[in-house]
């Protein structure tokens, strides 16, 4: 295609791109470098049906001069990024000064709220996404091999997580792993402790929601695998059968390269989808347990009467460079791979 | 006595004769804003019900999320409601941006009936009218503690715990103790304990955070001393989950919200052997204090500043011949009613026990949000165990200095 069509052509994504999906990064970008305005405050004397108290409140005309002087806030720089609430370089320097044993520098660390989160989130992507990779393929190619009249149905069946949406699919789990749930109820039976609750401790609850990741995302990579395996040459399949191979060495010889271009997409989609874990959290009301980097700028922002606009756009801009660090090694071997094929 | 009451039922009936209700200028737009649940439902409803037909437009939207809306609304002049029900911390947020008027004039006019306690005042100005009362209190099922061999009702977090061990110790229940724990829940939970201990949140006059201290670690040991013998699971309950325990029969003694004593003593979702041994009390006490460890919570009426006067009366006209003895009287058993002619049953003996006993109103300072949330988060390393209490207070205080700085408070 000559360059001029190209751009003609590209010309419609490429603009709502920009329109969607830039310029409102550079927005939060820029918004990160603002905090707001100081509060003028006045003392009040507030009564009602408990009796009187002595009180603050917003001096409203000082504040509002002050917010059509500067509509975006007071200048902070990348103080907001270094604060105790995001990379908190002050606070890790402090530790790093104090303590004597790594395990309690690393103790000191992950009681920051951001490093906290972080721990939680690399966590979950590193765990979930390769189960999904090899439990997805697993599925596909069981599914594969099954007689044809079962294979519409186990198809409408393993996609059934996907189906249910998110929020829905983690509600009805965070039922079932009660204590007077059916899961919660026989994992007491199985392991004979009538205490025992998933929903009691950080490892369980950790093991709970990574448990419900794999689920939720597993026929995403099933569904891309099984159709991966339908294009799969027989020819090949067959010569590697003439030479003797087993069914588990054409499976890692012939199969598993011929799809690689799939897994490299699975394993770019999830990292991205599973960094950025929220859902989750909300419905199993783990947050006492477990934090992601979703869910900080969530809090930020539910603050309903005064929502923190710069620390909510910092944990943005943050989460969006964790994403960039995670895919770059993925990104380079799909730019090695096209490079390498004959054109 | 017999000859005052006739002569009350006289004065009674020849008010209902003038029947008429004074409900301001005529063919004026009112729409009301509020949180969906009975009470609000009978003060709206009956705003509607006496002025609606002398109203040119009269609405009432109660939805779930109203306080994450209620700024936006407001802003834009003529504001999208005349009028917002709100509660303490809701007020303070609509106040920030400056969205109520003062109502001293309106009050004058139509407030003949109203007690001068329902009045929330804030440097001498009528903000909002209170028509009903909420807070924290204890819930205990004396059949369980009669056979646990415990003598009445807990009145101390001691007794509590007390109570709790015995219960435990006679097989009856490992975990007697229902509380909620979750998120904004767990910030709360550490007000009630903080201010029971007698602590300031803020060092006085300013925003400065005052939690790191004696009190904080008395407050969390409370705490603490109660999450022993709670559910397993309190990190993740509020209302609905511990209400759920409760009617189920798999708790003893719980501190939960007055406004679910309603449904919790009804005959729906639970069973006799529950809704007739569950009694409602003072919240408890700490250690050598005397202030229940509960905060009061109240809901009124506002009227909007960004709408034209004549609205502003009918509006306001509209919901005070709402709050009314009538409209208590149909309603009595919905809400803990601040207005006149109220007859307190079970419901509310919780929550006029903990109001009588001294407990404090949730604060009204406008940055008290994020010391909430601060707590709200930290909290939890603290109640699992991983943390020592002075170290749980200073991140609590940490947190909230740095979200504080960034909204200009600091």
């Amino acid at each position: 295609m000559k360059h001029k069509t190209f751009f003609w052509f590209i010309l419609p994504t490429l603009s709502a791109m920009l329109l969607f999906i830039a310029l409102p990064i550079v927005s939060v970008a820029i918004q990160s470098l603002y905090i707001e305005h100081e509060q003028v405050l006045v003392v009040t004397e507030n009564c009602g049906p408990f009796g009187c108290t002595e009180a603050t409140a917003v001096d409203l005309e000082a504040t509002a001069s002050l917010r059509e002087e500067q509509p975006l806030g007071r200048f902070n720089g990348l103080d907001t990024y270094t604060n105790r609430a995001h990379l908190a370089f002050a606070e890790i320097g402090e530790s790093w000064n104090t303590t004597e044993t790594w395990s309690a520098f690393f103790s000191e660390v992950l009681d920051l709220p951001f490093y906290w989160a972080l721990a939680f989130t690399l966590t979950y992507t590193f765990v979930v996404t390769p189960f999904v990779l090899v439990l997805g393929l697993a599925i596909a190619v069981a599914v594969n091999n099954l007689p044809k009249m079962f294979k519409g149905p186990t198809i409408f069946v393993s996609l059934l997580p996907m189906i249910v949406t998110p929020l829905v699919g983690a509600l009805i789990l965070f039922w079932m792993v009660d204590g007077d749930g059916i899961i919660g109820a026989t994992l007491q039976w199985i392991t004979g402790d009538p205490t025992l609750s998933l929903k009691a401790t950080t490892s369980l609850n950790w093991v709970m929601l990574i448990v419900y990741g794999i689920w939720s995302s597993l026929p995403f990579a099933f569904i891309v695998f099984y159709a991966g395996l339908q294009t799969v040459p027989s020819e090949t399949m067959e010569a590697a059968m003439i030479d003797g191979a087993s069914k588990w060495q054409s499976m890692r010889h012939v199969v598993v390269p011929h799809l690689m271009p799939l897994v490299i997409f699975i394993s770019l989609i999830q990292l991205m989808d599973n960094f950025r874990v929220f859902e989750p959290i909300i419905s199993f009301q783990a947050e006492a347990h477990a934090r992601s980097l979703s869910w900080i700028i969530y809090n930020d922002l539910i603050e309903a009467g005064n929502p923190l606009y710069g620390s909510a756009g910092a944990s943005s801009i943050l989460t969006i460079i964790g994403v960039a660090f995670l895919l770059v090694p993925v990104l380079i071997r799909t730019w090695r791979d096209f490079n390498s094929k004959p054109v | 006595m017999f000859l005052k009451k006739i002569a009350l039922a006289g004065t009674f009936a020849g008010l209902m004769g003038t029947a008429a209700y004074a409900c301001g200028p005529s063919g004026e737009s009112v729409r009301i804003l509020g949180s969906d649940f009975p009470a609000i439902q009978a003060v709206s409803g009956t705003a509607q019900a006496n002025c609606g037909g002398d109203a040119g437009e009269f609405t009432v939207t109660l939805r779930d999320d109203t306080r994450d809306m209620m700024n936006q609304a407001q802003t834009p002049n003529p504001a999208q409601y005349t009028s917002v029900i709100v509660a303490n911390s809701t007020l303070t947020q609509l106040m920030n941006d400056g969205l109520v008027r003062p109502l001293d004039d309106l009050v004058a006019k139509y407030g003949q009936d109203l007690n001068p306690n329902q009045m929330i005042t804030i440097d001498g100005q009528i903000m909002a009218v209170a028509f009903m009362a909420n807070s924290q209190h204890l819930y205990s099922r004396t059949d369980i503690l009669e056979q646990a061999g415990v003598e009445g009702i807990p009145a101390t977090v001691d007794e509590v715990v007390a109570a709790a061990q015995a219960i435990r110790a006679a097989g009856i229940m490992e975990y007697p103790i229902v509380l909620n724990a979750s998120g904004w829940n767990m910030g709360e939970l550490f007000n009630l304990f903080y201010f029971a201990h007698g602590g300031e949140l803020f060092k006085p006059g300013s925003a400065e955070p005052n939690v790191n201290n004696e009190i904080g670690v008395a407050a969390l040991n409370s705490i603490k001393s109660l999450t022993e013998y709670a559910h397993p699971d309190h990190l993740s309950h509020a209302s609905n989950e511990t209400q759920g325990l409760w009617e189920a029969g798999q708790a003893a003694l719980g501190i939960m919200w007055g406004s679910r004593g309603g449904a919790i003593l009804d005959d729906e979702g639970s069973s006799p052997e529950v809704t007739e041994n569950t009694v409602l009390s003072a919240a408890p006490t700490v250690d050598g204090g005397s202030i229940p460890a509960a905060t009061l919570w109240w809901d009124g009426v506002t009227i909007a500043t960004n709408i034209s006067d004549a609205e502003a009366e009918a509006t306001f006209a509209a919901l005070a011949s709402a709050m009314s003895a009538d409209m208590v009287a149909e309603h009595n058993d919905d809400a803990i009613w601040l207005i006149d002619g109220y007859q307190p049953g079970p419901a509310a003996a919780g929550v006029s026990a903990t109001a009588q006993g001294g407990a404090k109103p949730y604060p009204m300072i406008p940055y008290v949000n994020f010391m909430h949330n601060a707590a709200s988060a930290e909290l939890a390393d603290f109640l699992k165990g991983d943390e020592s209490a002075e170290q749980t207070l200073s991140d609590i205080e940490a947190a909230y200095t740095t979200a504080a700085t960034e909204a200009g408070f600091l």
